[in-house]
């Protein structure tokens, strides 16, 4: 069975489909003698796709929690069983890889029940890989969850689930029927805008796509509809018949909104138009990805980006330069903050750059978090120091075993960075972290600009605590300094806060670089180094006289103590 | 209106401004140098009638193509050259003179290390018609020799270069500098020790850590310390000018020190872009035949050589320089010379005028000068001339 899913999802994975939420249907014949089908879906572990999980939870009713018995609770693991209590599911508890000697069950039942606070005493213990505990685990699902209710004489009602776009078939909608029936040739419409479809088929996973006559109550499949982009789907719509259609929506999704923004830049600016097209291409199958164009008197033509989270932001990019071989410069990540203007007005802010004349603003806002961060003991001190350090507030510090979990309160802009790179590294790899967005707070916030050889780099431009502007200019510079290359004449590098400077560096002029030698008359071995030259050349951008490597926008950044 | 084929025979004879030279390599030493990445080798056995008939078939069938050429200079390189037997040049300088006639005052060089055998080697070689040695003194106190893995003291090269003196008329040594833990005074004191001693004619190299050498595998290991880092090494370089010109030795390339008459006749060649033969392991040449030039290599191994020398020739593929790339490799050879670069020679070359905002920022910036259709560098910009290159010929 396993054999089989991992090859139907590789020949997937070759078609392009990206698979989301994973789901399968399975039919189970249990103990009580009764065939029943069971529909799964498979959620996606990290922070940046929690939405996801979300809207899973919304069309199932029950949930397994799987943990791996030899790791034990993670931060993750936390923030979606919190969304399943939040979506009132009955959690049936799964200890996985007990096939595996480290696995200590009873001390991760212990756990489950001191971190999350829910009975785990009858905890399955299962191992996927050699099949143990799998029966009992479809036994209680039978048994533990709560069957689907729904009824089929009912008019069509329909959750859109989630959608992606196939090169084959267009764009697929996973739907989970409430009530009623969908079949295949009918014409839907979608109750968010009153767009009507033709059904061209529907069917289920098992888990490659099977089609079938019909989709009932509690059953979870898929229809196309000859839909072109992604873009025309919502997910969290409820899905009806044309005619004789329900009355009321089931209650939406809170769409997923970008939360970092940066910009991407081709290096090359003769690229540009196929940066255009990989990102249109990308956002056709990714509705939570944002952008416009964006102009930056430094960078050229490039895109201001928005993203669900970090994790997001770095696949983005990587596919840009992997799939479309793309060399991209990326600019400093950035929050959405509010300024809110004298007039009374509010702006929404994605790009330090942007930031008003400051004699028209009042206030500043920045977004929040909970940050929920699970460490072993001994690294708590660094751990604790480290979120200090980023302007958190303790709200909460408990123990489960040798673990502590800590929640803070963080600003966002101090964790989008680099925090996540930091606190593994402080942990060694022992800590596991997730967040959830809480809200806007007001602060002393500031622009810090970068000026290198007197000539500010916008692109290098970030919000910054007042508090904190010194330190963080110090270290900018300092890193700057570091990271471009020496020219031949001497650069001022300050940080400056509208025209204050607040921290300076000098760049000293190249000295020496002259090969002593000659190579007799190999002059081949001359121009192998002058070739080189101008290739590191192209891979550096000019500001003014100076030439910055691209590396630096994000380097320069970093916070490394 | 210069027709297109008037431009061709401009091009054509671009060479003739550096003149026309041949280098002889010889890929053996006594022992490696940590430091070295010529193309040398240690062997127990040198077959010496074997490799002076090998240098004459090549040469046979080089000047079977360039003929009708007055050869300006003759330069044995290696390796170590002065292992050579005095025959086996002599052979080589005879069989060059058959083929090309060689000018008034063609200059005959061989680099020679300062061992006492090499040294009774001198008065054969000037009897074969060698007239300039190049000594590998690289330091005149032992323990620098010592940890630059020489196999001589001081001493010895100190007989050596009196012999030498007692040979020839044209005497030149080497100094390797920026060693480990060297300071300024203690360079100070060597150089002018140098200087004092010099005949006509002195190079002066700052030490270069190479990939693929043992100073190279110790510097990646962290265990080579004592470097100058580039501060250091463009003080000492600075010393070196100021005070070689106390002693009217003037820089006239950027590791090279001579009296106004003596530069290395050889090495301009090179620096002026003229053409040049390359015979033996790994030499390179530069050799224009109906108006195109090509740059030749020869196998590097001694041993594929030899045996591609027996199958007919002992080079490898040899490739055209296009026009932009000889007007790239002039500019390149040229700056380094204090005697600068011929603009109109470089823009005949590249067909297009030089970049004239790039000269103008280097002119602001103390970098270069231009005067009477020429760019010099200047003492500033010698320090930096690779960064100075990239960014004349950037594109
Ligand atoms: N030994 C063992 N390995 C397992 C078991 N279940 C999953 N794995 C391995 O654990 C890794 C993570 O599994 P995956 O299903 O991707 O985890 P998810 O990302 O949390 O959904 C994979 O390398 C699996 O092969 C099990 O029961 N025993
Ligand atoms: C082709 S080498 C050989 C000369 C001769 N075999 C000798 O070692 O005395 C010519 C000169 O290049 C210089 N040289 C060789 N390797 C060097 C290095 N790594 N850095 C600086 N100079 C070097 C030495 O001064 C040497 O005398
Ligand atoms: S420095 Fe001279 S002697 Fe030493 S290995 Fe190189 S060529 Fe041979």
């Amino acid at each position: 069975m396993k054999q089989q899913l991992l090859d139907a999802m590789d020949i997937e994975r070759e078609r392009g489909i990206t698979i989301k939420a994973n789901t399968v249907r399975i039919d189970y014949k249990a103990d009580d003698g009764e065939t029943y089908v069971l529909n799964l879906i498979d959620t996606p572990g990290h922070v940046d796709f929690a939405y996801e999980v979300s809207r899973s939870m919304r069309a199932v009713e029950g949930s397994l929690l799987v943990v791996d018995s030899t790791q034990g609770v993670e931060a993750q693991t936390l923030a979606n069983v919190y969304q399943a209590i939040d979506a009132d599911h009955e959690i049936v508890p799964v200890l996985n890889k007990i096939d595996l000697p480290a696995a200590d069950c009873d001390r991760v039942a212990e756990q489950i029940e001191d971190v999350i606070g829910i009975d785990a005493s009858g905890a399955l213990r299962v191992s996927a890989k050699t099949g143990i505990g799998i029966k009992e685990t479809l036994e209680a699902i039978v048994k533990l969850l709560p069957a689907p209710e729904g009824t089929r004489d009912a008019p069509l009602k329909a959750m859109l689930v989630d959608s992606w776009y196939d090169a084959y078939l267009g764009v697929i909608v996973l739907v989970r029927i409430k009530d009623g029936v969908l079949r295949k040739g009918e014409r839907i419409r979608m109750m968010s805008n009153g767009s009507v479809h033709h059904v061209d088929r529907i069917g289920v996973f098992r888990p490659q796509m099977q089609p079938v006559d019909e989709l009932g109550p509690g059953e979870i499949g898929f229809l196309t509809a000859s839909i072109k982009q992604v873009r025309d789907t919502r997910v969290g719509d409820t899905i009806t018949h044309e005619k004789k259609g329900c009355e009321t929506a089931l209650p939406g999704f809170k769409p997923s909104v970008p939360v970092v923004f940066c910009g991407l830049f081709p290096v090359d600016s003769a690229q540009f138009e196929d940066l255009r097209d990989a990102i249109e291409k990308l956002a056709l199958n990714d509705a939570s990805f944002s952008y416009e164009m964006e102009t930056s008197a430094a960078l050229g033509f490039g895109f201001r980006c928005g993203f669900l989270g970090l994790l997001h932001l770095e696949v983005i990019r990587d596919r840009i330069e992997r799939e479309y071989n793309i060399d991209l410069i990326t600019t400093a990540p950035s929050v959405v903050y509010h300024v809110y203007m004298k007039d009374g007005s509010m702006r929404e802010l994605h790009n330090p750059a942007d930031m008003p004349d400051l004699t028209h603003v009042d206030h500043l806002e920045e977004p929040r978090i909970k940050a929920t961060i699970l460490v072993p003991d001994e690294f708590l001190g660094d751990v604790l120091k480290l979120c200090q350090e980023r302007r958190g507030i303790q709200m909460d510090l408990t123990y489960a075993g040798s673990r502590a979990m800590v929640v803070y309160d963080l600003p966002l802009n101090e964790v989008v960075f680099d925090f996540y790179d930091r606190l593994k590294s402080v942990t060694k790899g022992y800590a596991s972290f997730d967040y959830q967005m809480t809200g806007y707070r007001q602060d002393n916030l500031v622009k810090m600009q970068v000026l290198v050889n007197d000539e500010p780099v916008d692109a290098l431009s970030t919000m910054v605590h007042r508090e904190r502007a010194e330190m963080r200019g110090r270290a900018m510079v300092e890193k700057l300094k570091d990271l471009i290359p020496r020219h031949m004449f001497k650069i001022p590098i300050q940080a400056a806060i509208g025209g204050k400077v607040i921290a300076r560096e000098t760049l000293s002029a190249m000295r020496k670089d002259v090969t002593a030698k000659c190579y007799g008359g190999d002059v081949t071995r001359k121009k192998k180094l002058l070739e080189k030259q101008k290739a590191g050349k192209k891979k550096m951008r000019q500001f003014g006289k100076v030439d910055i490597p691209q590396e630096a926008f994000i380097s320069a950044l970093k916070m490394d103590s | 209106m210069p027709s297109a084929n008037s431009s061709m025979a401009v091009l054509a004879g671009d060479w003739r401004n550096g003149g026309f030279g041949l280098y002889v390599h010889w890929p053996f030493c006594e022992a490696k140098c940590p430091y070295c990445d010529f193309n040398s080798h240690v062997v127990r056995l040198i077959d010496q009638t074997a490799w002076a008939n090998a240098y004459l078939r090549e040469l046979d069938r080089v000047a079977a193509e360039i003929p009708c050429r007055v050869l300006n200079s003759i330069f044995f390189g290696g390796g170590t050259p002065s292992l050579m037997h005095p025959d086996t040049v002599a052979t080589v300088i005879e069989a060059a003179r058959r083929h090309w006639p060689f000018a008034n005052d063609i200059e005959i060089t061989l680099e020679a290390n300062p061992g006492s055998v090499e040294a009774g080697r001198f008065a054969g070689y000037r009897d074969g018609g060698v007239n300039r040695v190049s000594i590998g003194i690289q330091a005149l106190n032992d323990p620098d020799l010592r940890r630059l893995g020489r196999i001589h003291s001081v001493a010895e090269a100190r007989a050596a270069f009196d012999i030498a003196r007692d040979c020839f008329d044209r005497v030149s040594f080497d100094l390797i500098y920026a060693r480990q833990d060297q300071t300024l005074a203690d360079w100070e004191a060597e150089l002018r020790q140098a200087l004092s001693m010099a005949v006509d004619h002195l190079s002066l190299y700052q030490l270069t850590i190479e990939n693929g050498t043992a100073f190279g595998d110790r510097y990646d290991a962290g265990k080579l310390r004592g470097l100058p880092d580039d501060d250091r090494a463009a003080d000492l370089y600075a010393l070196t000018q100021a005070v070689s010109a106390e002693f009217g030795m003037n820089r006239y390339e950027v590791s090279n020190h001579a009296h106004p008459d003596a530069p290395s006749r050889h090495n301009l060649i090179y620096w002026r872009y003229g053409d040049y033969v390359g015979i033996g392991p790994g030499a390179h040449g530069r050799i224009t035949l109906n108006g195109q030039r090509y740059a030749t290599e020869a196998h590097r191994a001694p041993g594929a050589w030899l045996a591609a020398v027996d199958n007919g020739s002992g080079e490898k593929p040899r490739h055209c320089i296009d026009m932009a790339d000889q007007a790239d490799e002039y500019a390149m050879m040229s700056l380094r010379l204090t005697e600068g670069m011929d603009i109109e020679r470089y823009q005949t070359l590249a067909n297009r005028p030089i970049r004239s905002n790039a000269v103008d920022k280097l002119i602001d910036l103390g970098m270069i000068r231009q005067d009477q259709g020429r760019i010099f560098v200047q003492d500033q910009g010698f320090m930096i001339l690779n960064a100075v290159i990239a960014e004349l010929l950037a594109d």
